[in-house]
């Protein structure tokens, strides 16, 4: 049957089984709305305050849902304005398809109206892009974008499709969306050696990253690691792939991972990367990470293999089948006496309390408490993001929300919007007044949609991690961190349509945080904390475990 | 470091060369030269690159080119296992008494003299840079107007062909 090229794009979104589409209107996206209205009853679309809240939404529903989330701008500045939430995407390798309008085809290249060479922009922050000028060609590029954002390591893609192409009409024919399905070989040359030294290992330290949510390896990862008997520390990425009470948890890697962790991949002889990339959050001086201990890398993306730290075997694979290979291959090992002196070594640096009136670890320990399993927790970036990083005990894969590699403030509201919508359930987010500020705009997207998110704003009157590299490494010049701002966030979330709580003592930990998880719709809490806390342990950046920080007093 | 040649097909659409030499450029990885044309398929084009580098940087090199989707095949080529060549045409300011000794040049080089003027002939050479780089060296002296390298070509020896390598995004 023939029909328009915007009616297209709707329904091979339809074919994918999209629900929701987060997106904005204009003038060369306008074709495609009328018909997504036309659509209304298959698929939601969700209207932001700004398209930036509408890619971070897309985001967080990826995250929790494992499918491809779907934005929608227009042109122009509406283009420009996702590309934050798709590099952010494109670094945490989520899965997301972005569409955009453009000017007609026969302007483009005439700096017209509202032109941006939005595909070009996008080149090294996408898995791929399109601009596609020919009608005919729509609907098997959308099919494509789809496979490549949800293949292998997941990732953006983004299709530009210029208003006329919306408009002009071709033959189409629905087709089922292909499935991805995973392959494993095993007889890649290095897992022989993988095998060998995994087999030989007397102290083997499990270093998990995002690529074990990401391939739903939760169970795979667990059984391996009880087979093998290893410890397992997690990147920021990786946490809620294995559930933080396991008793061969540890916590977390890197700059601000924990102290006991730090000593366990000193004494470690091999460290078995599963979905990691050996970031610079992770490795510091990746010259001297792990130098005597030997590597095993597991990755689906081979050009992760030594591209940061040079292991000493890999595996280039889907995590999940690769680790039921590599058990499938090892004897059942116990190590007990490694395990325990590791447990001791997390005993021997217990996390600081931070605040005087108010401890955030402790609410961050109260909404553990409080929440469900599998419930959602989203984070800004800065101090705030870290905290909860270290004290929240993730049971769950999918259940963290935070911007990893691209460290992005403002993601946070956009995406517990997706998230919230993806799982039905409160969403909890903790953000900092510096982060909250950049996108509160989605306040009002929140509260629009009475999403059950409660938002716990750390108020330290600072950019506090900027403010703690400051005084570390900048003899206190405070220059532009001291944010002091004369907001009323009681008046704001009355304004907004929220409700708004004030926490200022320990004392009302308890009541304030069941209050707050427990009304209906958008709750904002208002966390004041002194400005000068510290997030420790600290790697400095660069550096190695041997000068991380660990206490300020001493 | 040294001299690495990156054989590649690619997809023949605009953009692809945006793509393969913005990798370059982003990560920092350089670009001696880039030969790019059309191939037996007219869905195809094929890329010579020539890359400075260590050996980890090249393969790296290799991996993130074999990670784009418009890139198909992607290759190493060892030096002694592969036949290569580049064009060049120089542009010489020679004076008509000076041109005998030009053309004596010329046939060391194997160069052809393709064009003639009272003042300048141009040049034509094909070989291995080295060789052009030593014709190059010689003919200085009399004053390069302007010229023209083509970069690197090659293929490997032998039957083997680029088709027959693994996409690696079929891989995964
Ligand atoms: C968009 C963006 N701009 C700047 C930064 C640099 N940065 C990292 S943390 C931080 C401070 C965050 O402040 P706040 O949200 O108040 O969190 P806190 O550290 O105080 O908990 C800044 C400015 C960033 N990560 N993202
Ligand atoms: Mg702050």
């Amino acid at each position: 049957m023939k029909q328009k090229g915007a009616k297209i794009i709707v329904d091979c979104l339809i074919e994918q089984g999209v629900e929701y589409v987060f997106g904005y209107p204009g003038g060369q996206i306008i074709d495609t709305f009328d018909e997504l209205y036309k659509a209304r009853d298959k698929i939601t679309q969700i209207l932001t305050s700004h398209e930036q809240g509408a890619s971070h939404a897309a985001d967080g529903y990826a995250r929790v849902t494992g499918k491809v989330g779907v934005v929608i701008a227009t042109s122009g500045p509406g283009a420009t304005n996702i590309v934050t939430g798709i590099a952010n995407a494109y670094m945490d390798s989520v899965p997301m398809v972005a569409i955009t309008g453009n000017v007609p085809v026969s302007l483009l290249g005439r700096d017209s109206f509202q032109e941006v060479d939005i595909a070009g922009i996008t080149i090294p922050i996408t898995k791929h892009n399109y601009i596609v000028k020919d009608v005919t060609k729509l609907a098997d590029t959308i099919r494509e974008a789809f496979m490549i954002a949800k293949s292998g390591r997941p990732g953006p893609v983004l299709i530009d499709v210029p208003k006329d192409v919306q408009q002009k009409e071709c033959e189409y024919t629905p087709k089922k969306p292909e499935e991805y399905v995973p392959k494993f070989d095993a007889t890649q040359p290095s897992v022989d050696d993988a095998v060998k030294i995994i087999a030989e290992a007397k102290k083997p330290l499990l270093y998990v990253g995002g690529g074990c949510i990401i391939s739903n390896a939760s169970k795979a990862l667990t059984e391996f690691a009880e087979h093998i008997d290893a410890p397992v520390a997690s990147s920021l990425m990786g946490l809620g792939a294995i559930d933080a009470n396991h008793r061969l948890y540890l916590g977390m890697i890197g700059m601000h991972g924990h102290a006991g962790v730090a000593k366990a991949l000193k004494e470690c002889d091999a460290v078995i990367a599963i979905g990691a990339r050996f970031s610079d959050r992770v490795a510091g001086d990746r010259t001297k990470f792990a130098r005597h201990a030997k590597i095993v890398h597991i990755d689906i993306d081979n050009a992760e293999i030594d591209k940061n730290v040079v292991s000493t075997a890999h595996v280039m694979g889907d995590v999940k089948l690769s680790l039921e290979y590599l058990k499938s291959k090892l004897k059942k090992a116990k190590n007990a006496e490694w395990v325990n002196a590791c447990r001791g070594y997390i005993n021997e640096f217990p996390l600081k309390r931070c605040g005087t009136n108010l401890c955030i670890r402790k609410v961050v320990e109260k909404v553990n408490e409080l929440s469900p399993a599998d419930g959602i927790i989203a984070t800004d970036v800065g101090q705030h993001q870290m905290w909860t990083a270290q004290s929240y005990k993730f049971a769950l894969p999918r259940t963290f929300l935070t911007s990893g590699g691209l460290g992005t403030m403002g993601y946070g509201l956009g995406a517990s919007i997706g998230a919230a919508l993806a799982s039905k359930k409160r969403v909890v987010l903790f953000t900092g007044d510096g982060s909250f500020h950049m996108n509160l705009n989605e306040l009002a997207t929140a509260v629009k949609l009475n999403l059950p998110i409660t938002i716990f704003l750390v108020n330290n009157n600072t950019l506090g991690m900027v403010r703690q590299w400051q005084t570390l490494f900048y003899q206190k010049h405070y220059s532009s961190t001291t944010l002091n701002l004369p907001t009323d966030y009681m008046k704001l979330a009355e304004a907004f349509g929220a409700k708004g709580f004030i926490l200022d003592k320990d004392a009302d930990i308890d009541a304030t945080v069941k209050k707050a998880l427990s009304c209906d719709g958008t709750v904002l809490v208002e966390c004041r904390i002194n400005t000068d806390e510290y997030v420790l342990p600290m790697v400095p950046p660069g550096k190695t475990t041997d000068d991380m920080i660990t206490d300020l007093d001493k | 470091m040294h001299k690495h040649i990156i054989t590649a097909l690619v997809n023949n659409h605009s953009g692809v060369l945006t793509r393969v030499s913005g990798l370059f450029a982003r990560r920092g990885y350089n670009i001696d030269s880039l030969a790019v044309c059309n191939t037996e398929d007219e869905n195809y084009s094929r890329m010579t690159i020539v890359s400075q580098g260590d050996d980890m940087t090249i393969k790296q090199v290799i991996k993130q080119l074999d990670k784009l989707v418009d890139v198909i095949k992607v290759n190493e080529l060892n030096a002694d296992g592969a036949v290569s060549r580049e064009l060049a045409l120089i542009k010489i300011k020679v004076s008509p008494k000076e041109r005998p000794e030009i053309e004596t040049t010329c046939r060391v080089y194997k160069a052809k003299i393709i064009d003639l003027s009272p003042e300048s002939v141009v040049a034509e050479l094909t070989g291995d840079p080295e060789k052009i780089d030593g014709f190059l060296k010689i003919v200085k002296p009399y004053g390069i107007i302007e010229m023209v390298r083509t970069g690197l070509n090659a293929l490997e020896r032998g039957e083997n062909s680029i088709n027959d390598l693994t996409d690696y995004n079929d891989t995964i």
